[in-house]
C-alpha cells in the first residue's frame, strides 16, 4: 500500500541525510521524495511517498517523529487531500508529429516550454495517473528525457498542517 | 540504583541560572558548558586539532582520564553512566580517534546509555578535502546517536552543549556526538548559557490517564500475569515503583539482561532473567500466561524467541518511553507511552491488592523444578563456581561483563538485587566492554568494589586499559574465567556444527594472564584447582590494586539452559553441561600449545 506523509522539519545542514539514513537503516521503501521551503524560513516540508502497510506507516512516522530536527509528521489521506507532481518531458517532434503531439498536449492540458527542430519540451502538472498517462501517449513519438518533481500534497479545507 | 536518572531535570530547572557573558576562547567555553552540566571526569586521548582543547583542561578542575586506546574512552563513559546515572563524556581526536569511538557509541546506543562523545575535527575550512585526519564522524555515527552536531561556530559551542546533555539524559536516554573543528576552540567568544530551544523534541514522561485504567483493569482480570522488566525501569529509577505494584498484586517478575536487578532477586516473586538462556521458569510462565506487563523492554529476539508462538495467550500491555518501541516487534493491546516511574506509581494506585493464588503455586513449583544448575566438580574449577563464590564474598560489588559465556553465567549465578550493580553490553553484545566499564563505573562511585566477569577472549580485546587503571589507580578487578576458547560460539559449534571448532581455539598458551598484570603493574593471580578460588578472591578485594585473575576453568562448560535460535520459548533445553570427551579433546590441545611455547614446565 501507499501512504503519503508531510514531514515538517528544521531548515538545517543534514537534515535530509538524517531522514534518508533513516529509511535506508530501517529497510522502509520510499517512492518518492520532495523538499521545499515554508512560509516560514526556519522549517522545510517534504512530502515523502512510503510503500508498505498500516504498521509500517506506523514505524516510518514513529521513527521519523523521533528525530531531533523533525517537528512534526502527518499522514495524508488521498481523498481528503490534493495531490499534484510536475514533470518535463522533451519529446523526439518533427514536421510529421509535431501537431499531433501539441493535440495530446492539449487534451491534457500541458504546455510546450521549448521546441527545435527535432524535439519538444513539455510542462505537465497534474497526480501521478496523469504524469504516466501523458508519459504513456507521448511514447510512441520518442521520449528523450524525463523528470519529475515527486509528489507534493496539501489537506483539502481550511485545516493545514504547520510547524 | 537510586540514582537512576533521577537528575533528569525538568525543562524549567535545566534553564534556571542565566547571566552575563564571559570573554573566552571555543576551548574554554567547552570547559565551562562540561562544568556547568555537572561533568567532574571526562575520558580521553588527545590528537592534533584536539590541542587547543587538551590546553584547556590541563588549565581545567575536571578531571581527566587518559586512556590507551578510544574504544576504552567510550565503554568508560558508558560504565560510569550506568553506576552513577549521570551523563559520561568521552574525548576523541579527529579521524581514528573519532572513528575508535564508534563501537563504544553504538554500544552506548543500543543500551540507551546517557553519553556525549567530543571529537576532533580538522578546522573548518578544511572540511571536505580529505585533510589529514579528517573523517565525516557526524555521517558515520548518524545511525548510531540520538543525536549530533558538527560545529560551524564558537558561538554555538554552549547551546550545542547544553541541548546535547539535555537530549542525552532525557526520554530515552541515548549517545550524543559533538563534532568540534580545530578553529572553532581556538576563536574568542562571548560565554553565555542559553535556554534549551528543541522544537522537536518533547519526550513523553506522564501516562495517559485512560491508559493506565485500562491497564489496571487487565491486570486485575487476569489470573496467570508476567511482568517483563527491561532497562526502562533502570533508567527511570523504576524500581521500587515496580516493586510495589508485584508486591501489591502478586505478580511474578522477569527481567531482561538489561533489566537484571531491577527486581531483586531472592524475591519470591523474581523469576530471574527471561529468553535464550534465561530460566526454564521465567520461559515457562511467559508461555503460559494470559498477561505481560511489559515495562522499559523492546521484545529483543533473544527475548521472545520464535516471535510468532511468543506468549500465546497473553494479552499485552507495554510500558515505553519510547513511542516507536510500541508495536514495532509484537502486537499490543494496551500502549502506556511513558517515563517507567511515573506509569508504574499511577499503576500501582489503580489496582487493588490480589492475594497469591493458582498461578502462584504453580510458578513456585517450576521454580523448585527447574532452578538453574551445574555440575560441581572437586578437580576442575566451573565458571559458575566462580562467579557463586564472587556473589557471597562479595554481594554487593558492581559486576561488569564482558560478552557470551562469562556474561552468562554472571547473569545467572549472582544473585542480583540493583540494576546499577550489574553492568553488561546487552543489545550490541560487545567482547571488550566489560573492562574499561568496570574502570568508569568505579571512578564513578569509588566507594563499591568493581569486578569484571571475563571470558579469555573478551578480556584480551581491551586488556590495555589495565594500564589505564594502573596508572590513574583506579584498583578494579578483573576475573578471567580462562576456558581457552570463544566458549559461546565454541557452545554452539559443538552443539549445531558437529564439534567443527572452527576459529574458536585460544589455547591457554599466550598469553600468560598473571604476567600480563604484571608487566602493566597490576597483579596477577591464578587459581587452577577449586580448593583455590576463593582465597584468589579475597587475596584480589584486599588489594587495592587493579588485580587480575586468571582462574583456570572447564574448557567444555555450556551455558544452560538454552532457547535454540529461533525455537519457541518454551522448548528451552536442559544442556549437559560438560561434555568430558570434548573437555579432555580441549586440554590436550592447550596442553600442547602450552609445550610448544614455555616447554615442558608450562608458565
Amino acid at each position: 500500500m501507499k501512504h503519503t506523509i508531510a514531514v515538517i522539519v528544521e531548515n538545517k545542514s543534514g537534515v535530509l541525510t538524517r531522514i534518508a539514513g533513516l529509511f535506508s537503516r530501517r529497510s522502509f521503501n520510499i517512492d518518492s521524495l520532495s523538499v521545499g521551503a515554508t512560509d516560514n524560513p526556519d522549517y522545510s516540508r517534504m512530502t515523502i511517498s512510503v510503500q508498505g502497510d498500516r504498521d509500517v506507516l506506523e514505524q516510518v512516522i514513529k521513527q521519523l517523529s523521533k528525530l531531533i530536527n523533525v517537528i512534526r509528521v502527518s499522514e495524508l489521506d488521498p481523498s481528503e487531500s490534493v495531490e499534484r507532481e510536475l514533470a518535463l518531458i522533451k519529446v523526439s517532434a518533427d514536421k510529421q508529429t509535431r501537431s499531433e503531439i501539441m493535440q495530446i498536449v492539449n487534451i491534457f492540458r500541458a504546455k510546450i516550454i521549448d521546441v527545435s527542430h527535432r524535439s519538444m519540451i513539455i510542462e505537465v502538472t497534474g497526480d501521478e495517473e496523469k504524469i504516466d498517462a501523458i508519459t504513456g501517449m507521448l511514447r510512441q513519438f520518442g521520449v528523450k528525457e524525463l523528470v519529475r518533481t515527486g509528489k507534493i500534497s496539501m489537506i483539502r479545507g481550511a485545516r493545514s498542517i504547520k510547524a | 540504583m537510586s540514582q537512576g536518572l533521577a537528575d533528569r531535570g525538568s525543562k524549567k530547572e535545566h534553564n534556571a541560572g542565566r547571566e552575563t557573558s564571559k570573554k573566552m576562547t571555543g576551548a574554554q567555553a567547552v570547559l565551562e558548558s562540561l562544568k556547568r552540566e555537572g561533568v567532574d571526569v571526562v575520558f580521553g586521548l588527545p590528537g592534533g586539532v584536539l590541542l587547543p582543547l587538551y590546553d584547556a583542561i590541563y588549565q581545567s578542575d575536571i578531571r581527566h582520564i587518559l586512556v590507551r586506546h578510544e574504544q576504552g574512552a567510550a565503554h568508560m563513559a558508558d560504565g560510569y553512566a550506568r553506576a552513577t546515572g549521570k551523563v559520561g563524556v568521552c574525548i576523541a581526536t579527529s579521524g581514528p580517534g573519532a572513528t575508535n569511538l564508534v563501537t563504544g557509541i553504538a554500544n552506548a546506543y543500543m543500551d540507551s546509555v546517557p553519553m556525549v562523545a567530543i571529537t576532533g575535527q580538522v578546522n573548518t575550512w578544511l572540511i571536505g578535502k580529505d585533510a589529514f585526519q579528517e573523517a565525516d564522524i557526524t555521517g558515520i555515527t548518524l545511525p548510531i546517536t540520538k543525536h549530533n552536531y558538527l560545529l560551524r561556530s564558537a558561538k554555538e559551542i554552549s547551546q550545542v552543549f547544553r541541548e546535547a546533555f539535555y537530549i542525552a539524559r532525557t526520554g530515552r536516554p541515548g549517545p550524543v556526538l559533538i563534532d568540534l573543528p580545530r578553529d572553532v576552540t581556538v576563536d574568542e567568544v562571548d560565554f553565555t548559557w542559553p535556554e534549551v530551544n528543541l522544537p522537536g523534541y518533547h519526550p513523553s514522561i506522564k501516562a495517559h490517564e485512560m491508559q493506565i485504567k485500562k491497564a489496571a483493569k487487565v491486570l486485575m482480570q487476569a489470573s496467570r500475569p508476567v511482568i517483563y522488566v527491561g532497562g526502562g525501569v533502570r533508567y527511570a529509577g523504576a524500581q521500587k515503583e515496580l516493586f510495589d505494584l508485584a508486591a501489591k498484586i502478586n505478580a511474578p517478575v522477569t527481567t531482561t539482561l538489561m533489566g537484571v536487578g531491577c527486581f531483586p532477586e531472592d524475591h519470591p516473586l523474581s523469576l530471574g532473567m527471561l529468553g535464550m538462556h534465561g530460566t526454564r521458569y521465567a520461559n515457562y510462565a511467559i508461555q503460559e500466561s494470559d498477561l505481560i506487563l511489559a515495562v522499559g523492554a523492546r521484545f529483543d529476539d533473544r527475548v521472545t524467541g520464535k516471535i510468532s508462538s511468543f506468549a500465546p495467550h497473553a494479552k499485552v500491555v507495554h510500558i515505553d518511553v519510547d513511542p516507536a518501541e510500541v508495536g514495532k516487534n509484537v502486537r499490543v493491546d494496551i500502549p502506556v507511552v511513558a517515563d517507567a516511574k511515573n506509569a508504574l506509581a499511577a499503576l500501582a494506585k489503580e489496582v487493588g491488592p490480589k492475594p497469591r493464588g493458582e498461578w502462584n503455586e504453580k510458578v513456585a513449583a517450576w521454580k523448585k523444578d527447574h532452578p538453574l544448575r551445574y555440575i560441581p566438580d572437586m578437580n576442575v574449577i566451573k565458571p559458575q563456581y566462580v562467579i557463586e563464590k564472587l556473589c557471597e564474598i562479595a554481594p554487593d560489588a558492581i559486576i561488569t561483563t564482558e560478552v557470551g559465556q562469562n556474561q552468562m553465567w554472571a547473569a545467572q549465578f549472582f544473585v542480583h538485587k540493583d540494576p546499577s550493580k550489574f553492568i553488561s553490553s546487552g543489545g550490541l553484545g560487545t567482547m571488550g566492554y566489560g573492562f574499561p566499564a568496570a574502570i568508569g563505573a568505579k571512578m564513578g562511585r569509588p566507594e563499591c568494589e568493581v569486578i569484571d566477569v571475563a571470558g579469555d577472549g573478551s578480556f584480551l580485546m581491551n586488556s590495555q586499559e589495565l594500564a589505564t587503571a594502573v596508572v590513574n589507580d583506579i584498583p578494579v578487578k578483573v576475573a578471567v574465567l580462562n576456558n581457552g576458547c570463544l566458549g559461546m560460539v565454541r557452545q554452539w559449534q559443538e552443539l549445531f556444527f558437529e564439534k567443527r571448532y572452527s576459529a574458536t581455539i585460544l589455547g591457554r598458551a599466550s598469553p600468560d594472564f598473571v604476567k600480563l598484570a604484571e608487566a602493566y603493574g597490576a597483579v596477577g593471580l591464578r587459581a587452577t584447582k577449586p580448593s583455590e578460588v576463593e582465597e584468589v578472591i579475597r587475596t584480589a578485594l584486599a588489594t587495592d590494586r587493579p588485580v587480575v585473575m586468571d582462574f583456570i576453568v572447564s574448557p567444555a562448560e555450556k551455558v544452560s539452559p538454552m532457547v535454540p535460535a529461533g525455537a519457541t520459548l518454551s522448548e528451552i533445553l536442559e544442556l549437559e553441561w560438560c561434555d568430558e570427551a570434548q573437555a579432555c579433546h580441549l586440554e590436550k590441545i592447550y596442553a600442547e600449545g602450552r609445550r610448544e611455547v614455555y616447554g615442558e614446565e608450562g608458565y
